[in-house]
């Protein structure tokens, strides 16, 4: 089924065969570096210019009052909280896109493994060292299995990852609803929440806080700094290594690069597709636990929905470095927070979404399109060299 | 393509293709089949609504948004483009259909629902025709858009609180389009409808579905299932539609014989976000807006796209059954209990024909999984919303994992294609 060309999947700035080595591909590469987020960047301002427009306001008053707004340092820490869980599922979807792989299903599988790992936490009474890795254990073990009905079923049925993600997104978020309803349910007293059983204070994750003080920041009433940041710059390190570090990346990245090249050189191009559908899927799991750990303490009807989708755009915007997933899920935590008070001025919050959509749309965009013009000066400067008629 | 198979002895590929191609006999005893199942269940369970002109009236109203997702899909897929972004176009349709419908009549509300939707086309044929982006890259950031779009656009037309039934969620309720009967058998004496409520064994169940599919019929319910002959009219019986489909199974060799490559597929892909808009407004027109209310429809209709081989005829049935799956689960569980026989009986079907295929492998499988339906249906009284609530998905899963294989999409389906590069 050929609903993608893993080849395809991620445009990949390409190191075009000139003939010629060193400083030529170092300058377009920073050409395209430099050119494309500028590019898309003016685009998306343009497209939040003419929402803003037709909203009635003026957009120069609104990025002044966003910008105002979402740089106080209750926002920052605000933003820096709400990037952690997109910063997890962006990295779950890069680690699929890296060989030719669309992780649809994250949405699906961070439900029902945050659903899982509250009941399971909730039920068992552990040590403060074994509780909080037991739950995370238990989050990402769900979060694979379900990735992993996704990546049997393409090895063995060759059904494309898209589609069955799509499906089993829905049908996690309907089972779910079933096992919370019938399986996990406590009821809160004067409320219609339902919700499984709150855990244990030493399953609860330790807040950054101290530490804040220690540098001299006195974080705001009401405010504080999750600790889950610490387990998202490790995890971001431990993809860093994984992808660009060990063998296990270079085959998954060559698979991306080139399924038949990689299959040819050796590489089980089936057990790759597993192997990254699961760590995909385990690091899925993580994504409701900033959540879970920090603040809820339990899986609710009210639980966050929708990480699973954004974080989609936030590794397409990433493009798959882990630093460049983090400024993107930062700049969507932050976009989200400044807009939160723009309902004062007359301006819906909603404007946030606009903005996302059309930065990531005009983002691939504009890196297709400058890749596009590197190309073409590449074979320019080839035929000059080449060919006899011109070079003089 | 089929000069060169002329040629040479059939190949296994050809027989498959040719059995897989439906041919009406096998179609209408397929059909009688289900019928007789379907009557026998609802007999032994009890379940009247299994075949009720309720239901079935229900599936059809159901049925079009996703049959014209999916026919959305078919245009654009046939022409090589990938549109994961039909859930945006949904979206968008269903905005600006209830939007326009309420201030200026159902029938606007229409016009500009099919212009949303192929905007959101238009904008889709940008990115991947012109610039070359991954077509699901696009997709996704265009159900983003899509999305973000209409709840921003609610915030403004009524977040203030000045129309009255509307809100930051939803649109104000719109007038509907007239619908029609079928004189005489559905209608006035309501032949259909007495014998349905007869209660005789299959010929009440099917007055029943008859009544559902004739009785009090939106037009543009009528002009969703119109589209599917219609469909597979202009894409398979005119020059435009050969072209068209040339350029998804091979867009180098459809440019050397002069077929504006880029030009059909911006044709195609907007065509599709019309489609998909048209889709949204058939959810909203008589009804309203509501955040949320088209719940992955346009993925379903994708998913039919792909039940159905990338063909009309098999889209519709698609969609009617993933229609029909929408429509029982609003019923009461007890019809969801009486499906769950229907599945047992179905199989016990299946197992009959591996057996006289002397495949005993899959036929004991087949009857021990109907055996396990079985004993589900007897266990319980009803089964729970929750769980019927994506039978459709599940459905669609089962349905690639067992014949994904025997599939054919469109050879360069999904592929950038950028003229004078091989890739």
């Amino acid at each position: 089924m050929s609903l993608l060309t893993p080849e395809r999947a991620e445009p990949v700035p390409p190191t075009p065969s000139t003939g010629r080595s060193g400083p030529r591909i170092d300058g377009r590469r920073l050409l395209l570096a430099v050119v494309a987020p500028l590019l898309a960047a003016v685009v998306a301002l343009a497209v939040a210019s003419i929402a803003l427009l037709i909203s009635g306001s003026n957009p120069l008053t609104v990025y002044a009052r966003m910008l105002s707004e979402g740089t106080t340092l209750r926002s920052l820490l605000i933003t820096v909280n709400n990037a952690v869980p997109l910063y997890l599922s962006g990295l779950a979807v890069a680690i699929g896109f890296r060989m030719g792989l669309f992780n649809i299903g994250v949405e699906g599988q961070y439900t029902l493994a945050a659903l899982l790992a509250a009941a399971a936490g909730a039920a068992v009474s552990l040590p403060l060292f074994l509780h909080i890795p037991f739950i995370i254990l238990v989050a990402c073990t769900v979060g694979a299995g379900w990735a992993g009905v996704a990546a049997v079923l393409k090895t063995t049925r060759g059904v494309s990852e898209v589609i069955s993600t799509i499906m089993l997104n829905v049908i996690a978020g309907g089972l779910a609803a079933y096992l919370l309803a019938t399986q996990f349910q406590e009821r809160v007293e004067g409320s219609n929440n339902t919700r499984t059983a709150p855990l244990d204070e030493t399953a609860r994750f330790p807040i950054l806080d101290p530490g804040l003080r220690m540098l001299g920041i006195e974080p705001p009433q009401g405010t504080r700094l999750g600790g889950f940041v610490v387990v998202a710059v490790v995890v971001g390190i431990g993809y860093w290594l994984l992808v660009s570090r060990s063998r296990f990346g270079f085959e998954l990245r060559a698979t991306g690069l080139s399924p038949s090249a990689a299959v040819a050189s050796g590489v089980d191009a089936k057990r790759m597709t597993i192997a990254a559908m699961l760590l995909s899927g385990a690091l899925a799991g993580l994504v409701g636990l900033p959540q879970l750990l920090g603040t809820s303490f339990a899986y609710g009807l009210d639980f966050t929905a929708g990480l699973g989708f954004t974080g989609i755009g936030v590794a397409l915007l990433g493009r798959g470095s882990p630093v460049g997933i983090g400024l993107a899920a930062l700049l969507f935590a932050f976009l989200e927070r400044s807009s939160a008070t723009l309902q004062r001025i007359d301006v819906p919050t909603e404007i946030y979404v606009i903005m996302q959509g059309a930065i990531v749309l005009s983002v691939v965009v504009a890196y297709e399109a400058v890749r596009r013009i590197g190309v073409a000066q590449a074979e320019r400067a080839v035929r000059r060299a080449t060919d006899p008629g011109t070079a003089a | 393509m089929s000069a060169g198979t002329v040629e040479r002895p059939e190949s296994s590929t050809d027989r498959r293709r040719r059995a897989l191609a439906a041919r009406p006999r096998t179609v209408a005893l397929s059909a009688i089949g289900l019928l007789v199942l379907l009557s026998l269940v609802r007999v032994i369970s009890g379940a009247e609504d299994i075949t009720s002109s309720g239901t079935t009236s229900a599936a059809l109203r159901l049925a079009v948004p996703i049959g014209l997702a999916g026919l959305g899909g078919l245009w654009a897929e046939r022409a090589g483009i990938v549109n994961i972004g039909l859930e945006g176009m949904l979206i968008l349709g269903t905005w600006f259909g209830a939007w326009a419908a309420f201030f200026y009549g159902p029938w606007i509300g229409v016009m500009a629902a099919v212009a949303a939707g192929a905007l959101g086309g238009l904008l889709h044929a940008l990115a991947t025709v012109t610039f070359g982006v991954d077509h699901v890259v696009s997709g996704v950031a265009i159900n983003l858009l899509g999305g973000g779009i209409a709840r921003y656009l609610s915030s403004i037309a009524y977040g203030d609180g000045q129309v009255p039934g509307a809100g930051q969620t939803q649109s104000p309720n719109t007038q509907p389009l007239p619908q029609v009967s079928l004189p005489v058998l559905s209608d006035g004496p309501d032949l259909l409808g007495r014998l349905e409520d007869q209660g005789w064994f299959l010929l009440s169940d099917l007055a029943g579905i008859l009544k559902g599919l004739t009785a009090d019929v939106s037009v543009l319910t009528l002009l969703g299932v119109l589209l599917v002959p219609l469909t597979f009219f202009i894409l398979w019986r005119t020059a435009f539609g050969l072209r068209l489909r040339s350029v998804g199974e091979n867009p180098v060799a459809a440019d050397s014989l002069g077929v504006a490559v880029y030009r059909m597929k911006y044709a195609a892909v907007v065509i599709s976000g019309a489609l998909a808009g048209l889709g949204g407004a058939s959810l909203v027109i008589g009804s309203i807006y509501r955040e949320g209310q088209t719940g992955g429809r346009g993925f379903i209709g994708l998913a039919a796209v792909i039940f159905g081989n990338w063909r009309p005829g098999g889209l519709a049935a698609g969609a009617a059954l993933f229609g029909y799956a929408d429509a029982i689960q609003l019923r009461a569980g007890g019809a969801v209990r009486g499906l769950l026989l229907f599945v047992a009986l179905l199989l016990v079907v299946v197992a009959i024909r591996q057996a006289l295929r002397r495949r005993i492998g899959l036929a004991i499988a087949a009857v021990l999984i109907g055996a396990a339906f079985a004993l589900w249906y007897l266990a319980v009284d009803t089964v729970p919303s929750q769980l019927v609530g994506f039978t459709p998905h599940l459905v669609t899963l089962l349905v690639l994992a067992v014949a994904s294989q025997r599939l054919r999409p469109p050879a360069a389906d999904g592929i950038p294609y950028r003229r004078g590069q091989q890739t």
